[in-house]
């Protein structure tokens, strides 16, 4: 050791050369990156699959729009709220940041009672998802994002409750870059099922 | 040693056992677990190829069904459950936070949680193979319809459903570790660390981590769509009567992966390579810039080879010659790379210790494993050896290269550092050469089985008029495989012997090698640099450049704390 342990000069404290950003930041839009691409990958095949099959757009007028425009706007409306999450966590007013977070977990939630009331209904009217192409990518898809909505919901309602020890402004703001995302694909879902 | 980190003023706690060993977040503790959790099952991913290979030189040693899981089991242990945790889990987590000079990983639970996660699909593996309805036997690509159709195929039953699950987890589990690496480097090198000066090893890491990241993704979307396949009787990739699914795409979706999955591995083992032949030659990288640039081009150009595994599989000829094309390009990357590699020991002062004498061998037997690779890439000659044993014969001297030789380049290398004790160097270089001449024995002669148009994966030569003939090059093949396990366990006694009782390692650097894991203690104790912190002052092969004649610079030197340190700090 003492060949190696050449002291020279003391340190105040322990620094890293580092990319300006917060680690749990980058670490968080690394694991986003992934969620991307897997989504993409299944959005893609669906893509590749509607582009050779004329069978899509009759199966696809079968789809409740009425019912899924209103889960668009359920989940919009998260994103709004969890907006005004962040925007209340930089000002810190921690109250307020916990009502839009238990908002965002809600409107999350109503999502996913929503999907359900549809699926019963699409059930009901026979189309399971061994019905067709169209059918398999629909259940497929809507079920893979309803999973990633269910799961937002409970990282928002984690954070919610998290905020009572530690007061992050970081977390909220993660939790809400999660909730866009899925957001997001869900605008990339519904003109591909629905308004075909 | 211990003294001067004890009078240090580390803050010291107490840690159960089951903190210290089991559920520790210590990146080192974590990266022996993957070290030793992958050890095992290279045991018994080796056992299985012993027990189908016996079968290859005596057909009638298996049952048929037994011959193909074992194939499949093979295949997908050694690369997901081998491979990947020792290169990626085992060396990634023990060298990386060393290499960079920092305390821990980025996410030390979230570190823990991805080992874990990877030992329960390991165990979920080895539950696949005891369900009823048997273990899965579609091959390690899980081939549609073969893996789709429940009822039709031995493929698709219990088993299949395990084997995928066990197949996410770990992928799950990868892609913890690489969100880890990706983090961990980018936000916590020693000062003075930039990114030019990172040891190669720790570049290698990086590319191959943002590979898996954005290859795997669409293989987990494939993955649920054959679950679907499975359960719930969509048709994705099946194709009965009347029914449109496309198995071509599930070949898409998995070689999208696959390829870049094998530069994944390949990346770590040619960053271990560097990081042994400098330091046992005393020379520096030839050009550390050309083989930075030329692993970021080979990383992006392995997403656009995939196609290159179905040329014969019915695709757009076309696309079959756009495919040919970028893989004849991705050898140029690499060529440069095995080229920077040879010119490195150009003028070294070689020092032939075990982990060199790997080093070597990898470096010639990955030249074969690659120049076998240019017939496989260009379309015509494919058409011809698709499905040989040239191809075996290519990818396990390619792959077993990566996974054992490198592998076992790296143990050697940084045993002393890990455990802080020695492994006898007499064994050590009659275990390299053993495993060169019995490695060779076995794989070489599967070159010429390929050219004679000896199809792989068949139960036995001997059903087959015109391959009669090559019965005795398979009984050859299985001798040679034979005392190649066995070779190997006896390193692994000797291996585990000398964690608990081999010699003492006094000192922290006994190959007097440059980069910032080598400064710290042997073996390096919780949080690493007690209350020092390395500072980094110059690039990371620093050997013996000319016309000076001092032997070697280390990368940095280790700075005192006027505080105490505990815990992570950001």
């Amino acid at each position: 050791m003492s060949e190696q342990l050449r002291v020279l000069d003391e340190l105040e404290k322990e620094e890293y050369e580092s990319v300006p950003v917060p680690f749990q930041k980058l670490g968080f839009w690394v694991f986003l990156g992934g969620e991307i691409i897997i989504l993409g990958g299944i959005v893609a095949s669906a893509i590749l699959f509607r582009l050779s099959y004329p069978g899509w757009f009759k199966s696809s007028e079968h789809t409740n729009v009425v019912i899924a425009s209103i889960n668009t706007m359920v989940l919009l409306t998260g994103s709004l709220t969890a907006v005004l999450a962040h925007k209340f966590a930089t000002i810190r007013q921690w109250g307020k940041v916990q009502l839009f977070l238990g908002l965002t977990a809600l409107c999350g939630f109503t999502f996913i009672g929503i999907k359900f009331i549809e699926y019963s209904r699409e059930i009901h009217h026979g189309f399971l998802p061994s019905s067709g192409i169209f059918w398999m990518f629909y259940y497929g898809i809507t079920g893979l994002h309803g999973l990633h909505v269910l799961a937002g919901s409970l990282i928002i309602l984690g954070v919610m409750l998290f905020l009572r020890k530690k007061k992050l402004v970081e977390a909220v703001e993660n939790a809400g870059l999660y909730w866009h995302f899925v957001d997001i694909v869900w605008l990339y879902i519904f003109p591909l099922f629905y308004l075909t | 040693m211990s003294e001067a980190v004890a009078s240090a003023g580390v803050i010291h706690h107490e840690e159960t056992f089951l903190r210290k060993y089991l559920f520790s977040t210590d990146h080192k503790t974590i990266g022996k677990q993957y070290l030793i959790t992958g050890i095992a099952m290279a045991i018994l991913g080796g056992t299985l190829a012993i027990l189908f290979r016996i079968n290859l030189a005596h057909p009638g040693f298996l049952t048929n069904e037994q011959y193909n899981t074992f194939v499949t089991y093979h295949g997908a242990i050694m690369f997901f459950w081998v491979a990947m945790p020792i290169l990626l889990g085992g060396f990634g987590n023990i060298l990386i936070p060393l290499m960079i000079g920092a305390r821990d990983m980025a996410f030390p639970t979230l570190n823990m949680f991805s080992y874990w996660v990877f030992f329960v699909s390991s165990v979920i593996l080895i539950i696949s193979f005891f369900v009823p309805g048997g273990a899965f036997s579609g091959g390690w690509t899980v081939y549609p319809p073969l893996s789709a159709d429940p009822g039709r195929y031995l493929g698709a039953n219990l088993g299949t459903v395990l084997f995928l699950l066990a197949l996410a987890l770990e992928f799950a589990s990868m892609l913890m570790g690489g969100v880890n690496f990706i983090t961990t480097v980018l936000t916590m090198r020693a000062k003075g660390l930039t990114l030019m000066r990172l040891p190669i090893f720790v570049w290698m890491e990086i590319v191959a981590s943002l590979l898996f990241l954005f290859s795997v993704a669409p293989l987990i979307a494939g993955a649920i769509m054959l679950l679907l396949d499975i359960i719930l009787g969509t048709h994705f990739f099946r194709v009965e009567a009347g029914k449109v699914g496309d198995p071509v795409l599930w070949q898409h979706l998995f070689w999208f992966f696959g390829h870049p999955e094998v530069y994944v591995i390949l990346f770590p083992a040619l960053g271990i390579l560097f990081e042994v032949i400098t330091t046992y030659s005393r020379r520096p990288v030839f050009s550390y810039k050309l083989v930075v640039y030329a692993t970021i081009a080979a990383g992006i150009l392995s997403f656009l080879v995939w196609a290159h595994h179905q040329f014969v599989a019915g695709i757009n000829p076309l696309s079959a010659i756009a495919f040919s094309i970028t893989t004849i390009l991705i050898s140029i990357p690499f060529s440069m790379t095995l080229v920077v590699m040879g010119l490195t020991f150009a003028g070294g002062s070689i020092r032939f210790t075990p982990a060199m004498l790997f080093a070597i061998f990898a470096f010639l037997m990955f030249i074969i494993g690659g120049l076998s690779g240019l017939p496989l890439g260009a379309v015509g000659s494919d058409i011809y050896f698709h499905d040989t044993y040239f191809v075996v014969a290519h990818f396990h001297y390619t792959v077993f290269t990566i996974a054992v030789l490198s592998t076992i380049a790296g143990i050697y290398h940084w045993f002393p550092k890990m455990f802080g004790r020695k492994i006898n160097e007499t064994f050590g270089k009659i275990h390299a050469w053993l495993t060169f001449i019995f490695y060779n024995g076995f794989a070489f002669p599967g070159f010429f089985l390929g050219l004679a148009g000896h199809p792989r994966r068949y139960y036995s030569a001997l059903e087959f008029g015109y391959l009669q003939k090559y019965q005795w090059v398979h009984e050859l093949m299985t001798v040679s495989a034979v005392l190649l396990l066995t070779t190997q366990v006896v390193f692994l006694f000797v291996f585990f012997y000398s964690i608990f009782a081999g010699a003492e390692e006094k000192s922290p650097n006994p190959w007097k090698s440059t980069t910032l894991e080598w400064l710290a203690p042997s073996p390096p104790p919780h949080l690493n640099w007690g209350s020092f912190a390395p500072v980094v002052e110059r690039g990371p092969y620093e050997y013996a450049k000319n016309g000076k004649d001092i032997d070697y610079l280390p990368q940095g030197k280790l700075v005192k704390l006027k505080q105490p340190v505990s815990g992570h700090e950001h």
